[in-house]
């Protein structure tokens, strides 16, 4: 016959969770690293298009961004579903673009101004149009060096 | 003898640490951006705005794109696959061939005396063309113009042009320049 067992006689020791912050930590540092923040929320919906000849923007600081597609759902109510204008965190009109491309301007060091870069980012269903105007103002606006954001082509 | 301080408790330092790491992962993003860079020409008030050079017909490459997204491509339609294979033809010109842009002689640093191009890709599209079609075109331009200026590094320098240093780059830069001119948009067929 054999013994009874005694109850908890051989337990498994509990994993130590000592190391938990040093991992934790880790991850931390590693998203902090190789991340940026977000500029905006989004207000429109926007599907870049695809392009094989990317270049890649250097100095997030230098690039101000030009939104353009249709509302998100909740907006459509009161801006319709026509693409509009993003700029910072709001709808705005054509017009707007040289005022805010001037205070984006304003807001960099004098040396770096020269270097500064407009992305646009355009849903690739938008209609040239509304693009077209988008252009004519920045080239009114003096901001000639534009990057036509779009994603990496994957080969079929 | 001083008494010794209790130890701070660090078992809520792994809840702090997670917290910090759930901030970071919700409003950081990860992707990096890119796309096609380019250069706008300066602004010209109406006023100022003379009639265009002349150009001859033969130093023109014309790509049209209408509302409907088709492509017509020195007045024939075109499929976009062809349109880099037609771009470069039309910027190299290797045969000299009359009906391709002429070519004039130009002293490039390391390459000596060199016949370059005086072709022009001018692109104009209709208001209602698709962005994402219009992005492709311009795409296959840029391409066009990449691939001839690493073909000549290669053949050159043995590097590709982006290995290349900035005065070489240069040098190639002045043989195959990047000249994609965009025209005021006007309706192009297909009213």
């Amino acid at each position: 016959m054999h013994k009874f067992r005694k109850k908890g006689g051989k337990e498994l020791p509990p994993i130590s969770t000592a190391s938990l912050p040093d991992i934790v930590f880790m991850l931390l540092f590693f998203f902090m690293v190789s991340t940026t923040m977000r500029e905006v929320t989004y207000m429109v919906h926007i599907r870049l298009p695809e392009a094989t000849e990317l270049s890649k923007l250097e100095k997030k600081s230098l690039v101000s961004y030009i939104y353009v597609g249709e509302p998100l759902l909740q907006y459509q109510k009161t801006f319709g579903i026509a693409p509009r204008i993003q700029l910072n965190d709001q709808f705005a009109n054509v017009g707007d673009i040289q005022d805010y491309i001037i205070a984006e301007r304003e807001s960099r060091d004098e040396a770096e101004r020269p270097l500064m870069i407009t992305s646009l980012k355009v849903d690739e269903n938008t209609k040239m149009g509304i693009v077209t105007d988008i252009k004519q103002e920045l080239r009114k606006s003096a901001a000639l060096h534009i990057n036509y954001s779009s994603r990496k082509r994957t080969p079929h | 003898m001083a008494r010794k301080t209790p130890e701070i408790p660090s078992a809520s330092l792994a809840d702090i640490a997670f917290m910090l790491l759930i901030f970071f992962l919700v409003t950081t993003t990860m992707d990096v951006d890119s796309g096609l860079e380019r250069r706008l020409p300066q602004w010209v008030d109406e006023t100022q705005q003379q009639d265009d050079q002349q150009i001859k017909e033969r130093n023109v490459f014309v790509v049209l794109v209408n509302r409907n997204n088709d492509l017509l491509v020195e007045g024939e339609y075109a499929d976009i696959e062809n349109l880099r294979e037609r771009a470069k033809e039309f910027m190299a010109n290797p045969y000299d061939d009359e009906s391709l842009p002429e070519k004039e002689p130009t002293q490039v640093p390391y390459f000596g005396e060199v016949m370059v191009t005086k072709g022009v890709i001018s692109l104009r599209n209709d208001l209602d063309t698709k962005y994402g079609t219009y992005i492709a075109v311009q795409n296959e331009l840029v391409g066009a113009i990449n691939e001839l200026r690493d073909e000549l590094s290669q053949q050159q320098f043995g590097k590709s042009y982006n290995d290349l240093d900035r005065d070489q780059q240069n040098a190639v830069r002045e043989i195959f320049p990047s000249r994609i001119s965009e025209a005021e948009p006007k309706k192009v067929g297909g009213n």
